[in-house]
């Protein structure tokens, strides 16, 4: 038996009274592969960070628990001592200089330089680089990793995958590289490469490196892990040796979250039938990070239609590029009228809405009261609440009717507020997020999207909002497009639920299908079914 | 074949639009040369002298732009340091080379500090580097002039009366820098036919140059070069991201003030209160007229900026005389080039930015199309 490398301990860890992990227990030998698998959210970064003693943890106070690596109680304060130690970690971004070549990003700050006498006088950062032996560094480190990279290529030139493994190769530089956490390393690559970096991650685990692989592709777990983990809300829930693990076994542990459904009336109306109120065909939306490569979706009249899947898929890309909020190309036919992509304005004038992920950026005026907040897009875009006088030419804003409808929002919504003039800034997240969605709905739209409406709010303003969207629903016939990430509440609240894997519909069902279709939907497994 | 001279057609397209700028201003100069009737002599001699007076100067420009700073109009700072340099080698009475090293000496720690604090000011305002260092500039100017016009003499000992205004302080709108006049370019003499070459300018030239090269071999000009492609990266792989930034306005600093003593000797006088303002603008403006971006420049756009940009302003002004009977023109063109040069480098580099940005869009939606 190899002798154990890591191991943690009862690792516990809360933002600010928010448990996102209790109790977590892990033990890796040397050698071996351990994946960790989990639906956005479960807890897998946070442990990762934790391990690798990222700022971010001791700035939000810390953790709990223990960790032993090597033979040794540590406790990591900085990703330097990580790094020192022995621990590498590869994150999801890349974090490469496009303009030096593989050479220079591998051994970034840690170049070999020749002596020089200015030294002496100023430093050692006057030291010439040792061009040579710099490169021989780096191909060593290639070489570890057994791919073909030329070391010589500047990393903007790179297609994607020679990207990850220069990112790779500079974690494997370094001297006495113990344990290498790779967060989806795969994700980007196309299937050739990551059959590549599955055979060198062997490779590696052969020559006794340790490697914690995180990924949502469970084909590949299957493939190189000698363990697995499951994560769901902070815990592991399921512990499998690769031996005795199946796809459709971890797809079941991962999302397998049962909740009453049983409440959601079934809707009078099938949605099925009912005429079709917008026709999506082959949309691409250039959103960084949730590319939208080609789909393809019938909305129908008076549905709430429910677009989930993991993220980095696509999903938020979908309604951002349709409100034309990034470049998108494709048809989107509204009641039978092509909408002009690309073009906000013409979007809204349709009757479509948007209620925006990014709440800060693009949903809400913050300096403004609320009154403003709610009433400004309505304004825009369907002369509303306005007074015309002199033949329409001078249009003055009508702030009895503004605060009315304010006034209405905010019994409806139960925003809580001290009053409709208060600075939309100093509401609380859930708060404001429901003031998003009240402005959404002062266009009183036909078409509504929402996009991730409950992330970053608390349970109770959760359900709130959740309530609001599915009574405006069946009360004013209002057709909604929810976006979200929480399957489960695409559940509570859709009546078909679309996921979407790779910049594609990879397929729809019924929101009462049992969950772990869901999940296999969301890890690329078509399954049977259209 | 077709395909082929379309491809060709766009990389000249290419071409042009990435050298727009040089291309222009060739077009120019072919044009005003010959209508300004200056002999070939002339212009050679006149090329020479002015390459060897303002080069030192655009290349202090270099280092900031390596560290991905921008253009370092904080250079008047460095200007300002040189000549408190040589106000103080004209009231000692220093004559020649030693005069030059010693106003040297005398301005590097001025420009250390006004560096410094410049590269401080510029840490916290990251991607805004060039027109705050521009209102820097403008603001240490009123503290230039309060020194000199009214310390000087009264609170710092200046005793000579041939720079003290008649009042006993502050120092004179005009500076005679006989005492080191064309020191350095007389100090080697050549001539060839009725050409004289400055030859020891030119070796301190290229000495700053081999510096140049040199330095950007090195781990701090490595650490530079890593800086200006993506601080969050650098600092992650533990570069001091914010230390790296600072030496570099530093460095550039120092060496304008080198540039400007330079200069200055070349010129024979100082004009003390508006010499500096300017000299910030005219070497932006011959950098990037010489084809580089606010992102990168080299060595090779220096020479050939400070090449187009003075060709143009020494037959400028007898070309408009030649062709509209007033010299003044060429006096107008002269701020009037600068700034527009400035500006249109300025649009032309956030349009390439943004064509960068839309490229990456087209190839997404011509890999939709393909499938």
């Amino acid at each position: 038996m190899e002798a154990t490398l890591l191991e943690m301990k009862n690792i516990s860890k809360d933002f600010f009274g928010n448990t996102v992990l209790k109790d977590v227990n892990l033990t890796l030998k040397k050698g071996e592969v351990l994946g960790l698998v989990g639906e956005n959210g479960a807890g897998k970064s946070t442990l990762m960070k934790i391990l690798f003693g990222m700022k971010s943890i001791e700035e939000t106070g810390g953790y709990g628990g223990t960790i032993e690596f090597d033979g040794k109680p540590v406790a990591f304060h900085s990703s330097e001592e990580a790094l020192a130690s022995g621990i590498g970690m590869v994150h999801q971004e890349f974090s490469l200089l496009p303009e030096f070549t593989a050479t220079e990003n591998i051994v970034l700050n840690r170049e070999s330089t020749r002596y020089s006498v200015v030294s002496e006088l100023f430093g050692s950062r006057l030291n010439t680089l040792d061009r040579q032996s710099m490169q021989k560094k780096a191909i060593e480190a290639i070489n570890k990793l057994a791919v073909k990279l030329d070391s010589e290529m500047l990393v903007g030139d790179m297609p994607v995958g020679h990207k990850q493994f220069t990112e790779i190769s500079r974690e494997l530089s370094r001297d006495g590289m113990k344990l290498l956490i790779l967060d989806e390393p795969t994700a980007v690559l196309t299937e050739h490469e990551a059959l590549a970096l599955l055979s060198s991650i062997k490779r590696l685990a052969a020559s006794g490196i340790s490697v914690i692989f995180i990924t949502h592709r469970l084909a590949e777990i299957l493939e190189v892990c000698d363990q697995i983990l499951v994560m769901r809300d902070g815990c592991i829930v399921k512990q499998l040796d690769s031996g005795n693990a199946s796809v459709s076994g971890i797809a079941k542990a991962m999302v397998g979250r049962e909740v009453d459904t049983s409440s959601k009336k079934a809707k009078e109306v099938d949605v099925e039938t009912a005429p079709v109120e917008m026709e999506i065909k082959n949309l691409w939306v250039d959103m960084a990070g949730e590319t939208v490569k080609d789909v393809s979706l019938q909305v129908h009249k008076g549905e709430i239609l429910g677009i989930g899947g993991l993220a980095g898929q696509g999903k938020l890309g979908i309604p951002n590029g349709i409100m034309g909020l990034y470049p998108a190309g494709g048809t989107v036919t509204f009641r039978g009228k092509e909408i002009k992509l690309n073009n906000p304005s013409d979007c809204l004038a349709s009757g479509l809405a948007f209620v925006s992920e990014d709440r800060a950026g693009v949903g809400l005026l913050l300096d403004e009261s609320l009154e403003w907040n709610i009433s400004f897009s309505a304004m825009q875009v369907n002369n509303k609440f306005l007074k015309s006088y002199l033949g329409g030419l001078v249009k003055w804003r009508d702030e009895d009717a503004i605060r009315e409808v304010t006034q209405r929002y905010v019994d409806a919504l139960q925003i809580k507020c001290t009053s409709t003039r208060q600075k939309a800034r100093s509401l609380s997240g859930g708060n404001q997020q429901k003031v998003c969605l009240a402005k959404a709905l002062a266009l009183e739209p036909s078409l509504l999207f929402v996009s991730e409406p409950t992330r970053g709010i608390d349970i109770g303003a959760k359900s709130l909002v959740l309530q609001a969207l599915r009574r405006y629903n069946e009360q004013q016939g209002t057709t909604i497009v929810m976006i979200s990430s929480e399957l489960e509440e695409l559940r509570s609240v859709c009546d078909r639920i679309a996921i979407i894997t790779d910049g594609k519909v990879i397929g729809i069902r019924p929101a009462h299908c049992p969950s772990e279709e869901f999940g296999l939907l969301m890890v690329g497994h078509q399954g049977e079914g259209k | 074949m077709i395909k082929k001279t379309l491809s060709q057609d766009k990389s000249i397209k290419e071409f042009v639009l990435n050298n727009l700028v040089p291309i222009m201003f060739i077009v120019i100069c072919a044009i005003c040369i010959p209508v300004s009737g200056y002999s070939a002599p002339a212009l050679v001699q006149e090329m020479l002298t002015r390459i060897a007076r303002n080069s030192f100067l655009v290349i202090s420009l270099l280092v900031p732009i390596m560290a991905g700073m921008g253009m370092n109009f904080g250079m008047t700072l460095g200007a300002m340091a040189g000549q408190i340099g040589l106000i103080f080698i004209t009231e000692w009475g220093v004559v020649g080379i030693p005069a030059l090293v010693l106003a040297a000496i005398v301005s590097t720690p001025i420009s250390i500090l006004l560096g410094w604090m410049c590269g401080k000011i510029l840490n916290n305002a990251k991607g805004r580097e060039m027109v705050t260092s521009y209102i820097i500039s403008f603001f240490m100017n009123g503290v230039y002039q309060f020194i000199v016009l009214y310390c000087m003499g009264s609170v710092i000992p200046i005793k000579n009366s041939a720079i003290l205004l008649p009042r006993g302080y502050g120092i004179r709108n005009s500076v005679n820098l006989i005492n080191i006049r064309r020191v350095l370019d007389n100090l080697i003499p050549l001539r060839i036919g009725t050409v004289n070459v400055p030859v020891a300018t030119y070796l301190v030239i290229a000495l700053l140059c081999f510096f140049i090269i040199w330095f950007r071999k090195t781990k701090i000009g490595q650490d530079m070069r890593a800086v200006s492609q993506d601080m969050e990266v650098a600092r992650r792989s533990g570069i001091k991201v914010e230390h790296t930034r600072l030496l570099s306005v530093i460095i550039s600093t120092v060496l304008a003030g080198y540039g400007m003593i330079i200069y200055l000797s070349n010129m024979g006088s100082m004009n003390t209160y508006n010499a500096h303002s300017q000299i910030g603008t005219f070497s932006i403006a011959a950098l990037l007229v010489g084809g580089a971006s606010v992102a990168k420049a080299s060595i090779g756009n220096v020479f050939l900026g400070v090449i187009l940009f003075h060709m143009l302003f020494y037959v400028s002004p007898q070309a408009g005389k030649n062709l509209f009977g007033q010299a003044q023109l060429g006096e107008y063109f002269r701020v009037f080039v600068s700034y527009g040069v400035i500006t249109i480098a300025l649009v032309l580099y956030e349009m390439k930015k943004r064509r960068a940005a839309k490229l990456g869009g087209l190839t997404l939606a011509k890999a939709q199309e393909e499938k």
